[in-house]
């Protein structure tokens, strides 16, 4: 029997607005208990929320960016249900009038192929607090400085088929709500979060299978795990004549296993509706034109303009602009040095595995664009090899200063002298007479091993197109 | 002193005739001799009025003071006041210390009027009659044996009774207007929006506006003035001038259209309250004003929309009582559900427990539409029949209760009857209109009130109208008898 999966993602990116929602209060991570929380985020008596425009800007931002509609006119509503670190007893967000809805992003499934997904609606909310279980002896602590906290939920159609289709959906829209500067992404601090829906049908069946809710998974990994648990689970509990539960699971990574947290019997009323503290949220087209007017090159417009602009691959144009910071340390390079493709490889292979190896942002990386890119310019001009580019850019790497600098100190200077480059081939073919030998018999894959001894000799510096040519007219000359 | 308007009190101030500390003495003195019989405060706040007071004094020989300088008033236990209880007249804020201060709490004190204390109410707003507070009922100087009305009684019975020149309420329903017509003072709502919320404890967030309550409308202008304004910590406040409410008091209502509802002046209106109110249009009338019937055909469906909309809300704003950051939190809970369960089962009052069940009832899935949605579409049917009215009328003239006062526990056991006493003042709230009810006489020797409803933001021509009816008679002036 064909099964088929079908997923819908909801996914929470916490906006980066320097105050909360509804209160003045800092959003900065990591402060001391309860020091990130005023008489608004308390849920003191006779406190008012006021929205933060910045947040409104931001999740317009988004729209725009996702060919989503923007509504005119989006209302706050009020979820009602009790829990210790949701200090008001209900959570304001939008229910029937979200501020975002109706748009789409594409996704690439591997060789060349990319998948129209949905998005249903983005709305804007209010984070709650956090419990806090184990070091309080039979007590709970609860945290409210992430109470109030502007976050977007961004909700997909059903359109995902598989958990990887999920993960390549999820790792566009954080690339995306990163290049739009609205989320700084951090999964780990739960800034971007996300809740999968999951349901399972024969192939070619219309109708959607029962669903489960898989609740706050915060890594790209475990989303996929979580998937795949999920719909091999599925699969079992239909094959073996049950049925699937509608209820909300929890995804332990430690067990890698997802389990029942409530069923629908027992979920919530949240009794919605608008809040009467706050007034819709009224729209006009200046508003959003100036927003517009804001966006930045979108990461699909920027691959694509890479591919014509740049010469390159498609798959090179996409690894460069996955980050907004990666593509423009690229752009930079690639002014500097003149020569796009040179410019994708350095920055794609030797500073990108030195960013992997640190385990750093290309932000703090120790070489700047500019500085890789006069390194490249080194290369062009023939004053050192690719080789020794690579040992010139280690010591740039480790603040040893300027790739001219460090040529000059480390006399990296490429030999491009003729007399110079023929003296040194001739002591190579003077030591090695059985080698040439065999070579003048034909064996001309020995080539390659007086290259290296020439270069070796060079300590490297030898320009290896020129000691090419020489030592092929020098071998053939006998 | 007490029969002195808040207008010749400021004058004797600025001339320092008197000092602001010798008039909060003096209010103090009523207050602990005549406030037993009434139980209308539940904080008196001794040392610091008189210290508010002596800042007062130095304001005023600096010459650094407004109208209001030096002036008592007493403030509803509603509104927060930084380090003073605000209690609601609840349990569940029995020992709540509010760390700041609500707006009108905050430009009343740069106004430099004195705090005598904070006022007894209808616990969390909820009641007509103020039998539903922590803190026991209070009492109608009029008669003690009879309510003050509700929310607002402390307020009301305070400034009857001339314990205080001022008092704050708060109207969600009719809690200003109500305890003003039963205890024979003056108590405007202003327009929804023109009186900032913040820090004013909700009941029903889209109904609650906050107001003023004196024996006269030219005292309450000058509370009012003082009161209302912008305030962006309430989204819902409104960005607009205001009034200035003195200026406009005098204006001739030569040619002011009045329009008396039909639908109010039926044979079901209590024949005294007609006998009341057709006296002063009498007097109306004599100044000029035009008089015409107007129709607000959907005015009896106020009540039922009203208690589907001010319980959903209250439902939802008293959520955040949970026992878990402050007030009420019961003893020794089990676990989580049992400390929610006990310290709202405990904390809360009976009234207000009814409520939260309503209003629970009408906002859960599968009964939304049929009470919330309904309830909001009438309350726009509501706000279109006055919007009509206002095309013919300048101000809409009716009584503000069915009778007068009624006794204590009559009514407590019946809420559908006890709901029905805000039957003329709960559409002005629907439809967030200013509404002010002014004493127009007695039936049976208590206290009745006319009640007069404006366009949005007249404050000043209620006040005005008010106002120059007063010059006419004299039912704000009479004072309880045992009060002296």
């Amino acid at each position: 029997m064909e099964w088929e999966a079908v997923i819908g993602l909801e996914i929470h990116a916490q906006l980066a607005t320097k105050s909360k929602i509804f209160s003045g209060a800092s959003t900065a991570y990591g402060a001391p208990p309860n020091t990130q929380a005023c008489a608004i985020d308390l849920g003191l008596p006779g406190v008012l929320p006021v929205l933060n425009r910045e947040a409104v800007r931001m999740a317009v931002k988004f729209g725009l960016a996702t060919h989503s509609k923007i509504n005119r006119r989006s209302v706050f509503a009020r979820k009602n249900y009790f829990y210790p670190d949701l200090p008001k007893g209900y959570q304001i967000s939008q229910y029937e009038l979200p501020i975002v809805y109706d748009g789409w992003l594409d996704i690439e499934l591997g060789e060349g192929e990319t998948k129209r997904i949905g998005i249903t609606r983005a709305h804007l909310e209010e984070d709650a607090g956090k419990s806090l279980h184990e070091d309080f002896q039979g007590m709970s602590g609860i945290d409210l400085n992430r109470a109030g906290t502007p976050l977007l939920e961004i909700v997909s159609e059903p359109d995902l088929r598989s958990a990887a289709e999920a993960v390549a959906y999820m790792k566009k829209l954080h690339a995306l709500v990163r290049y739009l500067e609205i989320c700084d992404g951090n999964m780990q601090e739960g800034s971007f979060r996300c809740d999968a829906n999951v349901s399972v049908r024969r192939r070619g069946e219309h109708r959607f299978g029962t669903r489960t809710e898989i609740k706050n998974i915060n890594s790209f990994r475990f989303v996929e795990r979580a998937i795949n648990y999920e719909i091999e689970r599925q699969i079992e509990v239909l094959e073996s004549g049950g049925a699937v539960v509608q209820e909300t699971r929890l995804y332990d990574a430690a067990r890698d296993e997802t389990r029942s947290m409530r069923t629908k019997e027992e979920a919530n009323d949240y009794r919605y509706f608008p809040d009467p503290d706050l007034l819709p949220v009224e729209l006009d087209e200046a508003f959003i034109e100036e927003v517009r007017s804001t966006l930045p090159e979108l990461p699909d417009d920027k691959r694509q303009r890479f591919i014509e602009e740049y010469g390159l691959p498609a798959y090179d144009a996409g690894v460069l602009t996955a980050t907004r910071e990666m593509a423009d340390f690229y752009e930079a390079v690639a002014r500097v040095c003149g020569e796009p493709k040179l410019a994708a490889n350095w920055v794609m292979g030797d500073f990108s595995a030195m960013l992997n190896k640190e385990n750093i942002e290309v932000g703090d990386a120790p070489v700047t664009a500019e500085a890789l890119g006069q390194l490249l310019n080194r290369i062009r001009d023939n004053t050192i090899s690719g080789k020794i580019a690579k040992e010139v850019f280690e010591a740039m790497w480790a603040g040893e200063g300027s790739a001219d600098e460090i040529i000059e100190t480390r006399g990296l200077r490429q030999i491009t002298d003729t007399a110079a480059i023929e003296a040194m081939i001739r002591e190579v073919i003077a030591a090695n007479p059985k080698q040439v030998e065999q070579y003048r018999a034909g064996k001309e894959k020995l080539l390659g091993f007086f290259v290296g001894q020439v270069m070796k000799a060079s300590k490297g510096k030898a320009n290896p197109a020129e000691v090419n040519k020489l030592l092929k007219k020098l071998l053939s000359e006998g | 002193m007490i029969d002195k308007s808040v207008r010749e009190l400021s004058e004797d101030l600025h001339a320092r005739r008197i000092s602001s500390e010798e008039l909060t003495r003096h209010f103090l003195s009523r207050i602990e001799r005549l406030d037993p019989r009434l139980n209308s405060f539940i904080t008196v706040c001794e040392e610091r009025a008189l210290a508010e007071a002596r800042e007062a004094d130095i304001r005023l020989a600096e010459g650094r003071a407004g109208p209001l300088t030096g002036i008592p008033y007493a403030h509803k236990d509603i509104f927060c006041t930084e380090g003073v209880k605000t209690s609601c007249a609840s349990r569940m804020l029995d020992n709540f210390v509010a760390p700041y201060d609500a707006t009108v709490t905050e430009k009343l004190k740069q106004a430099g009027a004195v705090m005598l204390g904070k006022t007894n109410m209808d616990e969390f707003a909820m009641g007509s009659s103020n039998e539903t507070s922590f803190y026991g009922p209070v009492r109608n100087p009029w008669d003690t044996e009879r309510v003050p009305g509700g929310s607002s009684g402390g307020s009301a019975a305070a400034v009857a009774a001339r314990l205080t020149p001022l008092a704050t309420g708060t109207d969600t329903g009719g809690s200003i207007r109500q305890p003003a017509a039963l205890t024979g003072i003056t108590g405007i709502k202003p327009t929804y929006g023109r009186v900032s919320r913040w820090g004013m404890i909700a009941f029903a967030s889209s109904l609650d506006q906050g107001g003023a309550m004196a024996p006269s409308a030219e005292d309450a202008a000058f509370l009012l003035g003082a009161m209302a304004g912008f305030d962006p910590r309430d989204s819902t406040s409104v960005d607009r001038p205001v009034d200035d409410y003195l200026a406009r008091l005098e204006d001739d209502i030569a040619g002011l259209k009045i329009g008396l509802p039909k639908e109010y002046f039926t044979e079901d209106l209590d024949a005294g309250m007609a006998k009341v109110l057709e006296e002063a249009l009498a007097v109306l009338r004599g100044l000029g004003a035009e008089v015409r019937e107007i129709s607000l055909p959907h005015a009896h469906l106020a009540v039922p929309a009203y208690y589907v909309v001010a319980p959903a809300e209250c439902s939802s704003n008293l959520s955040r009582y949970d026992g878990v950051r402050f007030g009420y939190r019961c003893e020794n809970p089990r676990d989580l559900e049992d400390m929610y369960k006990r310290s709202r089962g405990e904390g809360f009052g009976a009234e207000v427990k009814r409520r939260i069940m309503i209003g629970t009832y009408a906002l859960s899935a599968g009964y939304y539409d049929a009470y919330y949605l309904k309830a909001q579409q009438v309350r726009r049917l509501i706000a279109d029949d006055f919007r009509q009215a206002f095309e013919e009328v300048d101000v809409i003239l009716g009584p503000t209760t069915p009778g007068p006062a009624f006794r204590l526990g009559e009514k407590l056991d019946d809420p559908v009857t006890m709901y029905l006493s805000d039957i003329y003042t709960i559409a002005v709230n629907l439809a967030g209109l200013p509404g002010l009810s002014a004493p127009a006489g007695f039936i049976d020797g208590l206290p009745v009130g006319m009640q007069l409803v404006g366009n949005y933001f007249e404050e000043a021509r209620l006040l005005n109208v008010a106002h120059r009816y007063q010059q006419e008679t004299d039912w704000h002036r009479r004072r309880p008898p045992e009060f002296d």
